[in-house]
């Protein structure tokens, strides 16, 4: 057994409580780098949730979550991302009334205080930067377009591209393949495979065909509680898996 | 606005720059000229409301930051003003009947025997100025920093801000010995000797007033083109987005409700200037709403807009309550809630719509056929 600090994340009895109500209860899971590790379960699980406590957005009630053995649950948002957490939401959360460029250059990781940002610069470093990813989004062509006018597989795959450029160490993913057509999965996991190098990834996907895809190892979530957990194989063929989620 | 610089019938100057020519030659030439000096200072006075309407735009605009208290804001900058004029006016000799010769006759009237301590530092004109613009910014910060940091946002925050404002007018007429009171700080004469009250000085303090609006839009313009202003926008869209991606929202919104406190005072300065008093009636609920009217009509997201917005409703008011002085209140409600239900970008939303592309194709003809269905330029993106 690895000691648990080896690991990337670290997620140790970590609960949560809405009004008496165990969303996440005493859950412990660790991602190790360079690892897709996959969290699904049912609706209400508390899937979501999990990702709310790692990035701040919520506060745990109980527990610990060490991010390269720095204590998350004690840091503010923005700390967390500049400690190189990034995270995509399940309704996809990009800034309508800019173009492109604009939703990528202020996710670029400069200037992100109030006079750096009104000294900010935009030189030749954010162009390419900014070009890069979008090539990698495959929204190259899309540079100038406001973001309102995208297709609704395009504005998750910017918001991958908004993380992207913020180069987390990890980057977790809410259900980025809702929603999206057959030949745009293939496209995102094809995407997914190719940004995993020098970094870990956190998804949660109902999606099954695309989990087998890319997972590395999966979690089962059920009622706040892991139910099952290892490779995908493995979590397909525990009985308690069948019955609570995949059999119907 | 970055990424379209358009040109223009006026060459290659992009089309903020040209809208804000446009209006500098309305300000300092045409208007002078076709205006008498009683008149024009009625414009110089509407335009010190401008101040405010562009602040707005920035903070209710651009960051959906809606504060119905800017009227504490002009109000302060207008009285630190005033206090050092009014210090001027009350020299021991122009006050020597006084029971206390050398302190401002409302003081008198009220038995203080002394100068309060605050009243002190507003003998010197350079700590007056500052004051105008470090008092009202320093108030916004610490609001902010008490709203921001708590999250409070939306409406509860419209709310808190007039709440505010309502407590700062109460304090201003409760405090009658210090303050002027109901009445305010009146009977201003000199600046440092120059008497104000002359139609040379209105004409001068005119064309200050101007310039100094045309530089504040253009600051206002450097910083919705910087990064800054795109997270304003960012964040008024999809605020946790933009704290997820590393920013500390609270201090992006403490420092725009500064910068628009700021631009605020300096236009309550100018009031009190050119109209040669400042009271508590500029402070409270009502005057703070009726400059968010301005901006709405005008255009809330178009710093222009809310400039010609601020002359037009006061145009309108001026010449309503001239002849049928009860109807204003009603005809201000109907004003806003037309603007709200009817064309929420306001008069600038309606130049963006049918205005503007008929002049871009008009002056793009010659050089190249118009590209149907071109997506029409994002009316916040512009400053006309
Ligand atoms: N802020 C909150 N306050 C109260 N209850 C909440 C809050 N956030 C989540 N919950 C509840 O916690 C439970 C878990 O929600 P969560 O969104 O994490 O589920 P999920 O696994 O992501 O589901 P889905 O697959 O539908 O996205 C739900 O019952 C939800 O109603
Ligand atoms: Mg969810």
């Amino acid at each position: 057994m690895v000691n648990p600090t080896d690991y990337l994340l670290a997620v140790e009895g970590l609960t949560v409580s809405f009004d008496g109500f165990k969303a996440v209860n005493d859950l412990s899971f660790y991602v190790d780098s360079n690892e897709i590790h996959v969290i699904i379960g049912p609706n209400g699980a508390g899937k979501t949730t999990v990702l709310d406590l790692i990035c701040g957005r919520t506060k745990a009630s109980g527990g610990s979550i060490k991010f390269r053995n720095r204590e998350l649950t004690a840091m503010k948002e923005h700390q967390i991302v500049k400690a190189g957490v990034g995270r995509k939401f399940q309704n996809p959360s990009i800034y309508d009334d800019l173009t492109v460029f604009e939703n990528l250059e202020i996710s670029y990781p400069r200037g992100r205080t109030v006079f750096g940002a009104l000294a900010f610069k935009r030189d030749a470093a954010v162009r390419e930067r900014v070009a890069e990813i979008a090539e990698m989004i495959f929204l190259a062509d899309h540079l100038d377009q406001r973001a309102e006018y995208l297709s609704h597989g395009q504005k998750q795959w910017l918001e991958i591209g908004m993380l992207l450029i913020q180069d987390p160490e990890l980057l977790m993913l809410d259900e980025p393949v809702a929603g999206m057509s057959v030949n745009e999965r293939k496209k995102t996991a094809e995407l997914l495979n190719r940004i995993i190098r020098n970094r870990s990834v956190l998804v949660i996907e109902h999606d099954m065909k695309f989990v087998e895809d890319i997972a590395h190892r999966v979690t089962v979530l059920h009622q706040g509680k892991i139910l099952s957990e290892g490779s995908m194989e493995r979590v397909k063929n525990d009985p308690k898996v069948v019955e609570v989620y995949l059999g119907h | 606005m970055t990424r379209t610089p358009q040109t223009s019938f006026l060459g290659r100057i992009d089309g903020d720059i040209a809208g804000i020519l446009l209006l500098a030659a309305l300000l300092i030439v045409i208007l002078p000229l076709g205006l008498d000096i009683f008149r024009l200072n009625m414009v110089g006075k509407y335009l010190t409301y401008a101040f405010v309407a562009l602040g707005l735009v920035l903070c209710w605009g651009s960051a959906g930051i809606l504060s119905l208290g800017q009227g504490i804001f002009f109000g302060i900058g207008g009285y630190c003003m005033a206090m050092f004029l009014k210090l001027e006016a009350s020299s021991p000799e122009a006050t020597k009947i006084q029971s206390t010769p050398g302190i401002p006759d409302f003081m008198d009237w009220n038995q203080l025997k002394e100068l309060p301590w605050f009243w002190e530092p507003f003998h010197s004109l350079t700590f007056a100025t500052v004051a105008v613009v470090a008092v009202p910014a320093l108030l916004a910060f610490i609001v902010g920093l008490a709203m921001f940091k708590r999250r409070v946002g939306g409406v509860y925050f419209a709310i808190i801000t007039q709440a505010f404002a309502a407590i700062l007018t109460i304090l201003i007429v409760g405090q009658q010995g210090y303050t002027g009171g109901i009445n305010g700080i009146t009977d201003l004469r000199t600046l440092k000797g120059w008497d104000i009250r002359t139609d040379e000085a209105k004409l001068v303090l005119y064309f200050v007033n101007a310039a100094l609006l045309i530089g504040c839009i253009l600051l206002c313009l450097y910083v919705r083109r910087s990064k800054l202003g795109r997270i304003l926008v960012a964040l008024r869209d999809k605020e946790d987005r933009v704290r997820f991606s590393g920013y500390d929202v609270a201090s992006f919104k403490i420092f725009v409700f500064c910068f628009a406190a700021a631009l605020s005072a300096v236009g309550g300065a100018m009031f009190t200037l050119q109209v040669g008093f400042m009271s508590p009636s500029f402070v409270g609920i009502v005057p703070s709403i009726e400059m968010v009217i301005y901006c709405a009509v005008g255009g809330r997201l178009s710093l222009l807009g809310a400039v010609y917005g601020t002359l037009l409703v006061n145009w309108a008011k001026t010449m309503l309550s001239e002849s049928f002085p009860e109807l204003w209140l009603f005809a201000m409600g109907a004003l806003f809630i037309g603007v709200v239900m009817v064309f929420p970008n306001g008069l600038a939303g309606l130049y963006q719509q049918f205005i503007a592309p008929k002049l871009r194709r008009l002056t793009t003809r010659r050089t190249d056929a118009p590209v149907a269905g071109a997506p029409i330029i994002p009316p916040h993106t512009a400053a006309d």
